[in-house]
């Protein structure tokens, strides 16, 4: 049988993630687009195996503006699929109906797969669909992707169309004066349109709204250029506006004609009224705030006390007894003590700390996804954006950020939902800032040694470092590093829906594995190297005193390094060098550094080695510089580089120098 | 009525889109969104601190910034007055 590539192209929120899994089933793989950092889902189709259907990113327009749209056209345009499933909200037809025209004049087979038509009829509202059909020229298929309705009629249908290659029939939507520059235009580079692999009628009309990516694309000459300039300003002399605005109302007239023709909307749709009416309460001028931080609030509570702390350590107990286990195997079997180390006191112990994460990532995915699909997280955005502009950002970035004071992993990790990748990188190195919770044992330990009586106090002045050092550098890095123009903050509020489980269920399942998989690449590295250089000597023999180790001498080279802090113990240093792996590692390293038996006499060794203003120091170092390998493996994932992960981890370690430089030479003189 | 900006667009109120100003991706974008010239806009709501903005425009609501509604000129309708008190007391 002949394989097939489908492509699956939609607008946002109009149920795009859920038609794909139900088309697909859970058989798909994620991997990126090439060159970007934009998500890119496979699968093939259900009951017709040899079709494969990729989902486009949800995109309103083929603009050349975003890195999605680009990402989607270069697709059609490249990898020529054998037909598009246009997905649509027939709730909010319109708008929808926008990027349909666009992707038409690619000469590329379409089917329209018309979705939430249940809540267009519950509404009392209705579509004439064979009208549809006739008047844009192309197949129209109602489903309703939740309910699985009309999904494998939409499946038969796209691969017929695929496969018996039915061109849309209908690509003129223009009129006049629009019409005209492009007929005209078209004769002109027709030839070149062809060589460049570019439809004539798509190439045309992008050289009309003035499109510079195909200029290139088809090596336009400067004659040729002057050319399609005078059209255009013929054009818009008529017309009296500009020509992106020219065709972006013809597309929009065309699609009022079509609509007065075959929509019946007496009303608004029960969602949509539903919508207003809950944005009464949750967007409301006073109580929003409120709200949303309670939602916050309730969601860290859930996840890292009632369900997520209990979780956690069930796992830490399962992995604990299965790595006793596996050791008393090893014992029985006399593997060499160097080998059962390597296992116990390296994987088990580096990987299974890392592990024990898991539950809480699931849960706060699981969050997400239903303030994601809910419709939610747009309203957060809404509300939080204010705040946020001044570093550059939107209110898109507001949750990854407070995420990152549950931990930086899953926060790092969600920043897939921004749509702007300058948002993203900048969002990814400011979220680790916000002290996560597996930094808590160390200020449990810095606390009980220095400030029993003020340690309230010195937790919250931490917490407000962390956050202060991120106000900062966004305000630092939006003028430098990641200078350019931020993506304009134009987003749809979408109507609130209940959340698929399938659709919530797979990308808990998704992330999951993306953290299992890291577990085991990246990390279990990492906790290799750690434990080879906290048991090994320079002259590669094992060391039963971790004094004699490699780390500790890199900790000794490290050490005056960190005088201007106010600290210089080469066990503090080692401590630092371990945190990478996890946190939480800082106390376990402190304490078996200085052979402290009980927190009594780790705080005792502690006063040995810090004066309250240089613990303090330590303690912002601590907090602010690199984050553990499982957030820093996060990063590299998302900014899709081992440079600019590498760049995230030295100006977060950079920052947190000067922090704690800042802060001991401030403190000394207080305390 | 004389033309206003839709930033100037009290909540709760409608006009019609005369002209969409400003330049590049932003306005590109807006014009994408559905606001073209002659299109219906409701001025939904103010976020919390002030800004930005919920429209509502072809059956669904968007949230742009009060600067870039700026250059939007628009011919306001006039208030409807039971939907304007209604806005009132949910504010």
């Amino acid at each position: 049988m002949n394989s097939c590539l489908l492509a699956l192209a939609g607008n946002q929120n109009c149920g795009k993630t859920t038609l794909f899994n139900q088309l697909t089933g859970s058989n798909q793989h994620v991997g990126n687009f090439p060159g970007v950092t934009v998500e890119k889902k496979e699968g093939a189709l259900l009951r017709h195996p040899e079709a494969s259907l990729v989902d486009l990113p949800g995109i309103y327009s083929l603009s050349p503006y975003t890195a999605e749209e680009v990402v989607t056209r270069d697709f059609l345009l490249q990898e020529h699929p054998d037909a598009i499933i246009n997905i649509i909200d027939a709730t909010n037809i319109e708008r929808n109906l926008y990027l349909s025209l666009q992707l038409m004049t690619l000469r590329i087979p379409m089917v329209l797969a018309l979705n939430m038509m249940d809540e267009v009829r519950a509404s009392g509202n209705s579509i004439d669909i064979s009208g549809l059909s006739r008047a844009l020229g192309v197949p129209v298929v109602p489903i309703s992707a939740s309910k699985n309705e009309g999904v494998a009629e939409l499946a038969r249908t796209a691969v017929r169309v695929a496969k018996e290659k039915q061109l849309p029939e209908k690509m003129d939507f223009c009129s006049g004066e629009v019409h005209k520059a492009i007929h005209a235009i078209s004769h002109l580079i027709e030839d070149q349109a062809a060589k460049a692999g570019y439809p004539t009628r798509f190439a045309a009309t992008k050289l009309v709204e003035g499109d510079q990516p195909t200029m290139e694309a088809l090596h336009i000459t400067e004659n040729q250029r002057h050319i399609v300039s005078h059209v255009v300003e013929d054009m818009e002399q008529a017309l009296g506006t500009d020509r992106e605005a020219a065709l972006a109302d013809m597309r929009y007239q065309f699609i009022e004609q079509v609509c007065r023709d075959c929509v019946v909307k007496h009303q608004e749709s029960r969602e949509q009224i539903r919508s207003e009416k809950i944005d009464r309460v949750l967007t409301h001028r006073v109580w929003g705030i409120p709200i949303f931080l309670g939602i916050m609030l309730v969601i860290f509570w859930l996840t890292f006390s009632v369900l997520g702390g209990p979780l956690q350590e069930w796992t830490e107990m399962g992995i604990g007894a299965f790595s006793h286990w596996v050791s008393g195997l090893m014992e029985s079997a006399s593997v060499s003590p160097a080998l059962r180390s390597l296992v116990i006191d390296g994987v088990f112990a580096g990987v299974g700390s890392v592990l024990s994460f898991l539950p809480l990532i699931v849960l706060l995915f699981f969050f997400l996804s239903l303030l994601e699909d809910s419709g939610y997280m747009a309203r957060v955005a809404f509300v939080m954006d204010k705040p946020l502009r001044r570093l550059g950002l939107s209110g898109r970035s507001f949750v990854p950020m407070l995420i990152g004071f549950g931990c930086s992993v899953p926060a790092i990790m969600s920043t897939r939902t921004l749509s702007s990748e300058r948002d993203r990188k900048m969002t990814i190195l400011l979220t680790p800032f916000m002290s996560c919770s597996a930094k808590l044992p160390i200020y449990g330990m810095i606390t009980a040694a220095f400030f029993p009586r003020s340690g309230g106090i010195v937790m919250m002045g931490i917490y407000l470092i962390g956050v202060a050092v991120a106000i900062l550098s966004g305000l630092l890095l939006k003028n430098t590093v990641f200078q350019g123009k931020p993506v304009p903050f134009v987003m749809e509020l979408p109507a609130y829906r209940i959340p698929s489980p399938k659709t919530v269920g797979l990308l808990m399942w998704e992330k999951a594995k993306d953290f299992i998989r890291k577990a085991f690449t990246v990390i279990f590295v990492a906790t290799i190297v750690i434990w080879f250089l906290q048991s090994f000597s320079w002259g590669f023999t094992m060391v039963e005193d971790s004094s004699q180790s490699i780390l500790a001498s890199i900790g000794s080279v490290l050490a005056p390094l960190f005088v201007p802090l106010g600290f210089s113990d080469w066990r503090a240093t080692s401590a630092l060098i371990t945190g990478i792996t996890a946190k939480e590692a800082v106390v376990s390293t402190l304490s078996i550094l200085t052979g402290a038996a009980g927190d009594a006499q780790l705080s005792a060794a502690l006063a040995a080695m810090f004066t309250p203003a240089s613990s303090f120091a330590f303690l912002v170092f601590t907090v602010l510089y690199m984050p553990c390998v499982a957030a820093f493996a996060a990063s590299k994932r998302e900014l899709g580089s081992w440079r600019a992960a590498l760049f995230t981890a030295a100006y977060q370690t950079g920052a947190a120098y000067l922090t704690g430089l800042a802060v001991y030479q401030i403190a000394r003189l207080f305390i | 009525m004389p033309a206003v900006t839709l930033d100037k667009i009290i909540p709760g109120n409608s006009g019609v889109i005369l002209q969409v100003g400003g330049e590049g991706a932003l306005r590109r974008r807006l014009l994408d969104m559905g606001l073209t010239p002659n299109t219906k806009v409701t001025v939904r709501k103010v976020a919390p601190m002030g800004d930005p903005v919920e429209l509502f425009l072809r059956g669904y609501s968007l949230t742009i910034r009060q600067e870039d509604a700026a250059p939007i000129v628009m011919e306001p309708l006039p208030a409807q007055p039971e939907k304007a008190e209604e806005k009132k007391r949910c504010l």
